[in-house]
């Protein structure tokens, strides 16, 4: 009886021990993950995953609180990323949809306030003061941001055409093929 | 010639019987010429022409822009009536950059530019030549011809092979023209030997072309540059790494060129728009094309100007007698789906088919796969295309890549022996796309976190600047409001 308390005692505390010393030596770097992801993420703050920016994105991904999906601008490239950095897998057959988007503005509409290309995070947007706007397609993230400050509704999302050069051959559908 | 064994390949009907024995002709004129501005692979011409403008047969309509682009020259002489975008030859059907002349029926020619001589012209002349000719690779690549040409200077180079395979069903207008044209084609593989200073220059053809093989032999009997070799008659016997390892054994090292083993592969209808070009001064504005299939009332081969409708080339041929079931551009096994009627003739389409009948209904009855390996048996790259299949099916692009995907020439041997009608390179072009698609994506992530991470250190700096210049004003009514206050004092001071 008291022999087997006291193993079972002294097997608690010895790997209780072991536990502690391992959780103080090898403890592994939260900041150092999140750090990691930061840097993979576009930084362009632009807040479409619904934190304030990539540095809150970040943490709430190395904490596992939100989706490898979650960065529309980084796209299915970044998800993957992101999947093989936290080693997680995860469905990425939904990122598909997303046909990418960027900003258009509306030259009759714009009265060239300069409030979009001030929310611009990446400077995809050019003008001065009362002079209309224009958008540098390559640039644009499609974030949406300078859709809603704008006063007079001239800035639109539109679909990026698709053209010779970006043209692809679909998957053929998914009837066959045993794996 | 002793000839050397390739893996794989497939050896589907030929079906050229319904054009072969039907000479050249020429196809009328249409009124309408649309001629799109890149129909090479590289960098689109630029116009250097205006709407309303006229011009004649041969002008240079649009320039060549950077190293690898070709210049695009009016195919008849008329006036320029439209400047923007029309449906191109491309299986999307979407529309691309497009000159439209109406043309006025006399097809007069511009100046031209002075006769080279084949015998005295230095090889940098001809490759110029050939480079203002707006010449590119006829076989359907469409890769600028002169690139290929100055190649000597970057390789050490052996062997030309001139390219008369063509190992697609249905096509004969190769066949026609090297047998029209035999002396022709012949001087034209001397000038472009010449121009890549290669002491050997071998003509290959495919064993189903007897005629076409005489009468090149006859053309070159007393040449000690040019032999003409018969090859067996196998598909993909036309891809150029193929080609050159029938006749020389050698594999061309995997997403290498063939200059890496010393060959240079042109097609034999580029021979002859370099003939064309160097010594008659005459650049590229029209080609021969077969019009052929079940479905066509008079199969025929007709030299069409760049840019005409493809439906001329059919009411030529004496329209459709059946419905087609499918109509292509260029062959039944490489050849692109044809969106609609009204697309041009460019410089890189060798035919227009419209098929009727068992031939295009095979595809109707897909099963799944049962693992036969037919696939691997008949792919001549010596892949494994059911596997690559499979992983492409479940987006796994890198797995598929390192089976060797980028290595695959799309020729279609797999789909063609497949049992099951699994559609195996319509799998491999999806994920070549796709896999392009998403290096395009990574790049502009990339330089999405570029332009954000300067736009925060500018307005990193622009605060900085505030801050400083606030802190100086600060300092400023500091140092004011002390003098101040150090005057007040001195004033009570006085007054007290």
């Amino acid at each position: 009886m008291i022999s087997a308390i006291l193993s079972l005692a002294l097997l608690g505390l010895g790997l209780g021990v072991m536990l502690g010393f391992a959780a103080k030596y090898l403890k592994v770097e939260a900041g150092a993950l999140v750090q990691d992801i930061e840097q993979m993420l576009p930084g362009s703050q632009c807040g479409q995953c619904g934190y304030p920016g990539c540095s809150p994105a970040a943490e709430a991904l190395a904490g596992g609180q939100a989706a490898i999906t979650m960065c529309p601008p980084g796209g299915r490239a970044l998800a993957q990323a992101l999947a093989d950095k936290l080693g997680v897998s995860a469905d990425l057959s939904a990122m598909e949809d997303q046909a990418p988007q960027v900003a258009f503005v509306n030259e009759h509409l714009c009265i060239g306030c300069t409030k979009c290309f001030k929310r611009c995070p990446t400077d995809a947007l050019v003008g001065a003061n009362r002079q209309i706007h224009v958008v540098i397609k390559d640039a644009c993230t499609g974030c949406g941001k300078c859709v809603d400050v704008c006063p007079t509704e001239s800035v639109r999302m539109r679909d990026v055409p698709v053209s010779l050069e970006t043209w692809h051959w679909p998957k053929p559908d998914q009837l066959s093929l045993a794996s | 010639m002793k000839l050397f064994r390739i893996r794989g390949g497939v050896h589907p009907e030929g079906r050229k019987r319904l054009s072969e024995d039907k000479p050249i002709e020429d196809l009328p004129l249409p009124e309408l010429l649309h001629v799109p501005l890149q129909q090479h692979i590289g960098a689109p011409a630029v116009v250097i022409v205006k709407k309303g403008d006229l011009v004649k047969k041969g002008q240079v309509i649009a320039t060549a822009q950077g190293h690898i682009s070709a210049p695009v020259h009016a195919p008849s002489s008329g006036q320029i009536v439209g400047l923007g975008r029309y449906t191109a030859p491309h299986p999307s059907g979407l529309p691309g950059r497009t000159l439209t002349i109406r043309t006025d029926g006399k097809d007069q020619w511009a100046a031209l530019p002075p006769p080279l001589d084949p015998f005295t012209a230095s090889p940098e002349e001809i490759a110029k030549r050939v480079s203002d000719s707006g010449i590119v690779g006829m076989g359907g690549a469409t890769f600028p011809s002169a690139v290929k040409l100055n190649l000597g200077a970057r390789f050490d180079l052996h062997t030309l092979i001139i390219n008369g395979a063509e190992c697609e069903p249905y096509l004969t207008c190769d066949d026609r023209l090297m047998r029209e044209h035999s002396a022709d084609v012949i001087a034209g593989v001397r000038i472009m030997a010449r121009a890549l200073k290669v002491e050997r220059a071998i003509i290959a053809i495919e064993a189903n072309k007897p005629d076409a093989i005489r009468r090149l032999r006859h053309a070159a009997q007393n040449d000690d540059v040019v032999t003409v070799v018969e090859v067996p008659t196998r598909y993909p016997m036309g891809s150029e790494k193929h080609l050159t390892q029938t006749l020389l054994g050698k594999e061309t090292p995997a997403r290498g060129l063939t200059a890496d083993i010393g060959v240079v592969v042109h097609n034999a209808a580029t021979a002859f728009a370099v003939f064309e070009a160097v010594t008659l001064g005459k650049p590229l504005v029209s080609r021969i094309v077969t019009v052929s299939g079940e479905a066509i009332t008079r199969p025929c081969n007709l030299r069409v100007p760049i840019g005409t409708p493809v439906a001329k080339l059919i009411e030529h041929a004496g329209d459709v007698k059946v419905e087609p079931e499918r109509l292509l551009l260029g062959g039944p096994m490489m050849g692109q789906p044809l969106s609609d009627l009204k697309v041009p003739v460019v410089k890189g389409t060798n035919g227009v088919l419209a098929l009727a009948g068992l031939e295009a209904s095979a595809m109707a009855h897909r099963t799944s796969c049962i693992r036969c390996a037919s696939c691997v048996d008949a792919c001549p790259c010596g892949l494994v295309p059911l596997d690559m299949a499979a992983a492409i099916r479940k987006e796994e692009m890198e797995i598929a890549t390192k089976s060797g995907l980028m290595d695959c020439v799309g020729c279609g041997s797999c789909a063609y022996v497949c049992p099951s009608n699994i559609p195996l390179v319509q799998y491999f072009n999806y994920a070549k796309g796709r896999i392009t698609y998403l290096q395009r994506a990574e790049h502009k992530q990339k330089e999405t976190k570029r332009l954000a991470d300067l736009r925060n250190e500018r307005l990193e700096r622009l605060a900085q600047a505030k801050r400083e210049a606030m802190a100086k004003r600060k300092a400023e009514q500091a140092r004011k409001k002390a003098e101040k206050a150090a005057q007040e004092q001195q004033q009570e001071i006085a007054s007290a």
